[in-house]
């Protein structure tokens, strides 16, 4: 047993169960809490995948900015404290079996695959290969991401305005 | 040592169980937070493949789909503090005004 494999399944483990309260708690605050710790556990999953600066880009955007929006959305559209906070789901049922039969053919899939490569050295700092290849030829992707972005600030704060 | 299909094992369950809360939950930030662990599974399927075939091109579109996440996030929930404003409501089963 190594670090990494120990690692692995102490990740997976806090992954899926803080997964699996997201969707089942019954306060809407709380599934976005757990939101936040199954992000944080998946930015360690890429830190095990040797890539800190994804692990980095993960708690500053997803773990700090989704979460901060999404708790500012709740807060706009619910009391934060109460009985209205309290959210009731429906077709428990038929929602674990579709879930369950999608899991059921990704696993068939993955059964099939030749999936039994050896993991290859790391070759340098990613980062730097990272930044290079932004620079590079994804420059204009990434040119397109800032208009998306831009985009998406302005559209957001249309739909969200006050009443003048 | 963790082989690829552990990741990819993973991955799929997480994006299970995200598939099931936008199935089952009613409101619409709850419907939001089912999406954002399916995107999440998928960014955890792009690093393992990237860093198990030792190509660099996974690792971008991870970064691309987090930031195109974050955009998608903050339109989907000011169009929920909308329909919040007309509605008074942000319950999915409610808001059927589409409905023909």
């Amino acid at each position: 047993m190594t670090v990494e494999t120990v690692g692995f399944w102490v990740v997976a483990a806090v992954l899926l169960a803080s997964s699996l309260a997201v969707v089942l708690t019954p306060n809407l605050f709380h599934a976005v809490l757990y939101l936040a710790a199954a992000l944080v556990a998946t930015g360690v999953i890429f830190l095990l995948l040797d890539q800190p600066f994804l692990f980095a880009v993960q708690l500053l955007l997803y773990a700090g900015g989704v979460v901060t929006i999404v708790v500012f959305a709740i807060m706009l559209t619910e009391r934060l404290v109460g009985e209205r906070i309290r959210q009731t789901s429906r077709h428990l049922i038929n929602g674990a079996i579709v879930a369950a039969a999608v899991f059921a053919g990704i696993a068939g899939f993955l059964l099939q695959a030749p999936l039994a490569v050896p993991r290859p050295e790391q070759a340098g700092d990613t980062t730097a290969s990272i930044g290079r290849a932004l620079a590079g030829p994804f420059a204009i992707t990434f040119e397109l991401l800032g208009v998306l972005l831009v985009t998406a600030l302005i559209g957001a704060l249309y739909f969200a305005r006050g009443e003048e | 040592m963790i082989g690829l299909s552990s990741y990819l094992v993973l991955a799929a369950l997480v994006f299970s169980i995200g598939l099931f809360g936008v199935l089952t939950r009613r409101n619409a930030v709850g419907i939001l937070l089912g999406i954002e662990l399916m995107l999440n599974a998928v960014n955890i399927n792009l690093v393992a493949f990237a860093r198990f075939h030792g190509d660099l091109t996974g690792l971008i579109f991870t970064l691309f789909t987090i930031s195109i996440t974050v955009a998608e996030v903050a339109v989907g929930l000011a169009i929920v503090i909308a329909i919040f404003r007309v509605r008074r409501t942000v319950e999915a089963d409610r808001l059927d005004l589409l409905r023909g």
